[in-house]
């Protein structure tokens, strides 16, 4: 008996040590550097003494970072509110009626998917080119004589974060679509014929039946969307640059981070230290929202 | 049982991958041994061939020492090269950057100081060295390799068929662009979606209005400010500048501008010294002179801002120094730099290297008489924020129209003075 748990222990050990070697490696180890990194001064490439909190206070409250990560914030919150808004209840919406199998819900199923499959660096190349100001985006618009509307899409500090939003959500949107699918899917038919055996209509349903029965997904895609927004930086980089143009406003914590901590030709020498305590608080905030909004939805959650 | 062949087996192939590995990378080492390999990385990858020609030309004259290039994006280059050499690796030989890009590398103690190896350094010109040396401990780290200049672009042949001539004032320059705009063509190409496009802005239209190398020696001294009456004007005119721009400026990349000179649709472009062979490679039919942006009046001088652009450095932990010197000295002698004139129609900063063969070159140096220091990279880009990226985003605030001079020339005064001593009296 103790032979077969001690080799049955060894098989486990076997299949998790690999897995968990490379997570200490890549994940684990480097969390634990930036806190160790976090807590000392710097002098260019080379760590020189301890010095406690020191960063994070003025990352936090002197200026120039405290303006920076504010505004950097203050973009990655936009973020998240209007991929809530916009992406995830567009979500819900293509996976319902994906769902009530109209016609050509498998064609679409494929087609809201297919974004997803792409890169993200190739899609934020091509909407660059696209939203040009002589690019596809303003052409189309002329040709539907809506010549008034076109702008500098990336250019404009009050529409380039939007733009970039908008197409994240176009990528992305598949996702929550299928994964509401699904859900909706699995929702026990005899639940959804009784409902309607009573005469229930089809909004009361959605929102009495399926949804309190989705809760699941919702946690999930809220998780995700959390750190999603929280990780911005790869659709910056690629449409807008390392610096957040035009004038900070596409900014977030993500490519301030990488700004300070690897330094950028024109934004100057790397600031280790303060780079690392930014990446400590986008990981603390991470981890913390991530919780409360698990926290959250737990207690909605209805059982059957 | 047969758990147990399994697990075995497993074992078996891991320790055998891992001896044909380690038997892989010795035949490597061997083979180094016969020849040294020397790694050279540059910023540059639209110069890979000329690199090449010379590499070429290099291990014909040292058939002991191979020389392996590298180029990578310019934008990413400096964190590659920063992660490469704190992780104890990295090229031997590399572009190194000016100012304070090279002393973040210097301050690290991953560049070898030159004097001892390379003691014809001293000839260099003072302008030159400043741009390889750390203010720190006052080292040479890098072998001066080109400096830059800002001006204007113009199209020679839209000048011909308009009869048009090179302006002696603003004014004049104003109402070339105003003829060329009823020509149909987009008077003035550049644009303003890449911050760093309106630093080069500044550096061809800015000298003349807030003084050019007078107004730098006051800001650095910290007798005037970036608050100064003449530097917010100088700010007014380039906003003023706005109506001669492509429509939609405010989305006008980098290489939105570079293409509006290629293609002729705009026959006037405010850009940098290095962009000369990429126009004649992109459209060997261009017809294109330069000028220095006048002033606003005939009898001011007509400025020009100059930088010292690149250095060629060595790595301070190299094992193969003795090759890399032998390569380094290459890479600055007579020969080479001549070549950087004729092929890459570039400023050598080797001292002797005659630039009259090459008549763009020798234009540059002629303007190079009004020459003024790059403002932001060659004073206020060593600590954080930077001149640089505070102008930049002031710059597009203001262009965009949602800043108002005074208020960027504030923004920028008081990001410098956050850390600049000179300002703190």
């Amino acid at each position: 008996m103790h032979r077969i748990q001690r080799s049955k222990a060894r098989w486990i050990a076997f299949f998790i040590t690999p897995g968990l070697l490379v997570v200490g490696l890549f994940i684990l180890l480097p969390l634990f550097m930036s806190l160790y990194n976090s807590l000392f001064s710097w002098r260019q490439l080379i760590r020189l003494h301890f010095v406690g909190l020191d960063n994070f206070k003025r990352l936090l409250f002197t200026f120039p970072y405290q303006q920076r990560f504010f505004n950097a914030m203050k973009n990655n919150l936009y973020w998240f509110l209007s991929t809530t808004l916009i992406q995830n209840s567009l979500g819900l919406l293509f996976g319902y009626l994906l769902s009530r199998n109209l016609p050509g819900a498998q064609f679409f199923k494929r087609v809201f998917f297919i974004p997803v499959l792409f890169s993200i660096v190739a899609v934020g190349f091509l909407w660059g080119m696209y939203l040009k100001p002589s690019g596809l985006v303003n052409s189309f618009l002329k040709l539907v004589g809506l010549a008034s509307l076109q702008r500098p899409w990336l250019g404009l500090e009050h529409l380039a974060t939007p733009s970039i939003i908008l197409v994240n959500i176009w990528r992305w949107v598949g996702f929550p679509s299928l994964v509401f699918l699904a859900a909706i899917d699995s929702v026990p038919q005899e639940c959804l014929e009784a409902a309607y055996l009573e005469g229930v209509g089809e909004w009361k349903l959605f929102w009495k039946i399926i949804f309190p029965l989705i809760i699941p997904s919702i946690t999930i895609i809220m998780v995700l969307t959390i750190i999603g927004s929280l990780n911005v930086f790869e659709q910056i980089y690629t449409m807008t640059g390392l610096d957040g143009a035009p004038n900070y406003s596409t900014d977030t914590i993500g490519t301030l981070f990488y700004r300070t901590a690897f330094g950028s030709i024109d934004a100057g020498s790397p600031e280790i230290g303060i780079g690392s305590a930014i990446g400590l608080v986008i990981y603390l905030l991470t981890f913390a929202t991530s919780l409360l909004s698990v926290f959250v939805t737990k207690r909605k959650e209805v059982q059957l | 049982m047969k758990k147990h062949m399994l697990l075995i087996l497993l074992v078996a192939l891991f320790t055998a991958s891992m001896l044909f590995a380690a038997g892989a990378q010795e035949a490597q080492t061997t083979q180094a041994k016969a020849k040294t390999t020397l790694e050279f990385w540059t910023w540059r990858p639209e110069d890979i061939d000329f690199y090449a020609k010379q590499i070429a030309l290099f291990e014909a004259a040292n058939p002991d020492i191979k020389v392996v290039q590298t180029a990578l994006k310019n934008t990413e280059y400096n964190t590659i090269l920063a992660s490469s050499l704190s992780g104890g690796a990295g090229p031997d030989v590399f572009q190194g950057r000016a100012y304070g890009g090279l002393v973040t590398f210097a301050d690290s103690g991953f560049l070898e100081p030159l004097e001892g190896w390379m003691p014809e350094l001293k000839n260099y010109s003072a302008n030159a060295l400043l741009g390889a040396t750390s203010p720190t401990d006052g080292k040479i780290y890098g072998s001066p390799a080109v400096s830059q200049t800002v001006f204007m672009y113009y199209n020679m042949d839209v000048y011909k068929k308009l009869g048009l001539s090179i302006p002696k004032t603003w004014n004049e320059m104003i109402s070339n662009f105003e003829a060329v705009k009823k020509a149909g063509y987009i008077p003035l190409g550049n644009g303003a979606k890449d911050g760093w496009c309106l630093e080069t802005l500044l550096g061809g239209m800015g000298a003349g209005f807030y003084g050019g190398s007078d107004f730098y020696n006051a800001v650095v001294a910290g007798t005037k400010t970036f608050e100064d009456p003449a530097f917010i004007r100088m700010i007014e005119q380039m906003k003023s500048l706005t109506k001669y721009m492509p429509d939609m400026f405010m989305g006008i990349s980098y290489e939105d501008m570079r293409a509006n000179f290629i293609n002729e649709m705009s026959p006037h472009l405010i850009a940098g010294s290095y962009e000369a062979a990429f126009f004649k490679s992109q459209n060997p039919k261009l017809n294109f002179g330069i000028f220095a942006v006048p002033s606003e009046k005939a009898t001011d001088p007509a400025y020009v801002s100059v930088y010292a652009d690149m250095n060629f450095a060595m790595n301070a932990h190299s094992a193969k120094k003795d090759a890399a010197i032998k390569f380094l000295k290459f890479l600055s002698s007579k020969d080479f730099g001549k070549s950087m004139v004729t092929e890459m129609q570039m400023v050598s900063a080797v001292p002797g290297v005659d630039a009259s063969a090459d008549p763009f070159i020798s234009r540059v140096l002629e303007l190079q008489k009004n020459a003024t220091p790059y403002l932001f990279l060659v004073g206020f880009r060593y600590e954080q924020p930077t001149g640089s990226s505070l102008w930049q985003a002031a710059a597009q605030g203001v262009m965009a129209g949602t800043l108002t001079a005074k208020q960027a020339a504030k923004q920028v005064q008081d990001g410098i003075a956050s850390y600049y001593k000179p300002f703190k009296k």
